[in-house]
């Protein structure tokens, strides 16, 4: 089945005055029909500018997509003219951000805004969008849509406002849903709601999902095929058991040390990963984990590793396995 | 999960919105009947002035405040309510026209700036720099020498001059609303760049416009105030409050101190009344501060 998406060397870098620096640099991966991938890394490892960058969100200046094909169901989003980005973005691909409370219009009501996508691209009249809205809102299990229609966004909670986010980004059933880190806002007790909910719409919907977190739990959970990412790169891509069973990088074997367990039987302490994560504007000129690595080698101070296959589906970017 | 938001919906009839304005800015609502009588006192100005503006009586020159003459007399015998009262006309005309004019050009400027960003950002900058170093009254007065003395003429100087300046309001307050996470959210679905504007920019930015609107009327006022005071207003007989104010009023100020006086405090109750309903507009109407409180 050939995939849905196909990121081919996608590079995005930001000029700033301080100079410039690559966010996202030859990161390369694919989501198939109907595929929950999540993305994984720290904070300023590129995860979501990669989603952005898929979007063509980036805002340019500073940001500017330098290289690489985005191949969404065989045609490149990056050579699209703006009539042809637009008609894709909400239609085929939806985008769920980070921030509930600041991703809604304070001035519009919610059913203008989960309606915007149906009249923007079906050619709906309100009065249609809004009826449908409604069904979606009780889809995301909104109590009381039809009142809701009429609410302000200041009137709703934060999860109410993701499971908004969520109704809008499927108004238009997508193909693929990009959640920018959907539940790093939220109350704990609220992020497995949102995200369950967000698996099953996109199953209803049949979408395929990028899932992008720093939380490895949600990753175990609802992830079938998980990237690592760090300064920029994918360090090891792997089906989501593989990754948790045999993790071949030393970065992503940090990460699952430095998170605990609850079916581990041994008291076994947390290892951290010593160290800072690198500067993006001047990274080493090896492998960028070299310095904060466990087993690093001469050469991984001098080469930089590229991500190569190990095993079926898996690949990782480091000399040991090389 | 907490539900706050089970009440109805906020979509308030007219009659409710003026309770809280009553309710909330007490000060507000008394300075907007003070507009409503300014603005009435405009439109009707041939039916509640008791004479003519420009009626004349050598009787009654120089009469202070009495029941027959309230606000008393100028110079030429002609009552100083009439001329108030009609001069509020004027001002109405040219402080609505032009504040109206002036908030339509920093709009435009200023959205299509801040949304289309880069080089012709810079350039419409640059020259909204030179034209603020400009005082609005020398612009003004080199306008209508030119052009000759006229209401039509000061509305849109007046207009064009402190629509190019408060187009920087507008283009900061877009700015920082097109920043947020909303207006990212709309182009992720695919917005055209007409609607991002017109529904997820503008309603987010009515609050300046507001106050700028209300601001405007105001300065409005008075710089024809100040023009007619030099002599670059709308031609006599036309009562004016600035040509009141600098023609009998500075000229007769020791004889009758009424004759500055009169039209000198409609000017400021008026403006005063209007910034301070702008105000009360402004913290009630904002989407932004709906259930603020």
């Amino acid at each position: 089945m050939p995939a849905l998406l196909e990121v081919r060397g996608l590079t995005t870098r930001f000029r700033s005055s301080g100079g410039t620096v690559t966010a996202v640099d030859d990161v390369s991966f694919d989501v198939a029909q109907g595929e929950t991938l999540a993305i994984v890394g720290e904070s300023g490892s590129g995860k979501s500018v990669t989603a952005l960058s898929i979007l063509r969100l980036i805002p340019t200046p500073p940001g500017r997509i330098e290289a690489g094909q985005v191949l969404f169901e065989g045609q490149d989003l990056l050579t699209l003219d703006d009539a042809g980005i637009r008609a894709i973005r909400g239609s085929r691909i939806g985008m769920i951000f980070q921030e509930p409370m600041s991703s809604l219009n304070p001035a519009l009501t919610i059913g203008l805004q989960v309606a915007e996508p149906i009249v923007e691209h079906r050619g709906a009249t309100w009065r249609d969008a809004l009826t449908r809205a409604r069904g979606l809102l009780d889809r995301v299990r909104i109590p009381d849509a039809a009142q809701r229609l009429a609410a302000y966004p200041h009137q709703f909670s934060g999860g109410m406002r993701q499971r908004v986010m969520i109704a809008m980004a499927q108004a238009c059933e997508p193909t693929l849903t990009i959640a920018d880190e959907p539940t790093t806002a939220l109350d704990v007790t609220v992020q497995a709601q949102i995200l369950d909910l967000l698996k099953t719409r996109s199953e209803e919907t049949g979408s395929a999902l990028v899932l992008i977190t720093h939380d490895l739990g949600v990753v175990a959970r609802y992830a079938s095929r998980v990237a690592v990412m760090y300064a920029g790169r994918i360090v090891e891509i792997a089906p989501a058991r593989r990754l948790y069973r045999t993790p071949q990088h030393p970065y992503t074997r940090g990460l699952m040390q430095s998170v605990p367990r609850l079916d581990s039987d041994t008291a076994e302490r947390l290892v951290p990963i010593e160290g800072q994560p690198p500067d993006l504007g001047r990274l080493p000129q090896g492998c960028a984990f070299a310095p904060r690595c466990r087993v690093v080698m001469p050469r991984c101070r001098t080469e930089r590793p590229v991500l190569a296959q190990i095993a079926d589906n898996h690949a990782a970017a480091c000399f040991h396995h090389a | 999960m907490s539900d706050i938001a089970l009440a109805p919906p906020a979509r308030a009839p007219s009659w409710e919105f003026l309770t809280r304005l009553v309710r909330d800015k007490p000060l507000g609502a008394i300075c907007g009947v003070v507009c409503v009588l300014f603005l009435l006192c405009g439109v009707f100005a041939d039916v509640l002035a008791p004479y003519g503006f420009n009626q004349i009586s050598p009787l009654n020159r120089l009469k202070p405040p009495s029941w027959a003459f309230p606000f008393g007399t100028d110079n030429l015998g002609r009552d100083m309510l009439s001329r108030c009262i009609y001069g509020a006309r004027m001002s109405v005309i040219i402080g609505f026209s032009a504040a109206a004019l002036a908030t339509a050009v920093s709009v435009t400027i200023g959205v299509l700036c801040a949304w289309l960003g880069g080089w012709f950002d810079m350039l419409v900058q640059r020259f909204v720099d030179a034209w603020m170093s400009f005082p609005e009254l020398i612009v003004l007065i080199v306008v209508v020498s030119v052009l000759g003395p006229g209401m039509g003429q000061i509305i849109v100087v007046l207009g064009l001059a402190l629509g190019i300046a408060g187009s920087r309001i507008i283009r900061g307050a877009v700015l920082s609303v097109r920043q947020t996470m909303y207006v990212h959210a709309a182009q992720s679905i695919g917005a055209k760049s007409r609607r991002i504007v017109w529904r997820h920019l503008l309603p987010n930015v009515m609050a300046p416009v507001i106050v700028l609107f209300t601001n405007r009327v105001g300065t409005a006022i008075l710089a024809e105030s100040g023009l007619s005071f030099l002599g670059f207003g709308v031609p006599p007989p036309a009562p004016t409050w600035g040509a009141m104010l600098s023609g009998s009023g500075r000229a007769y100020m020791y004889q009758g101190p009424w004759l500055a006086l009169a039209p000198g405090l409609c000017l400021t109750i008026v403006v005063f009344a209007i910034s301070m309903f702008g105000d009360a507009l402004r913290d009630l109407l904002d989407p932004r501060m709906r259930g603020s409180r």
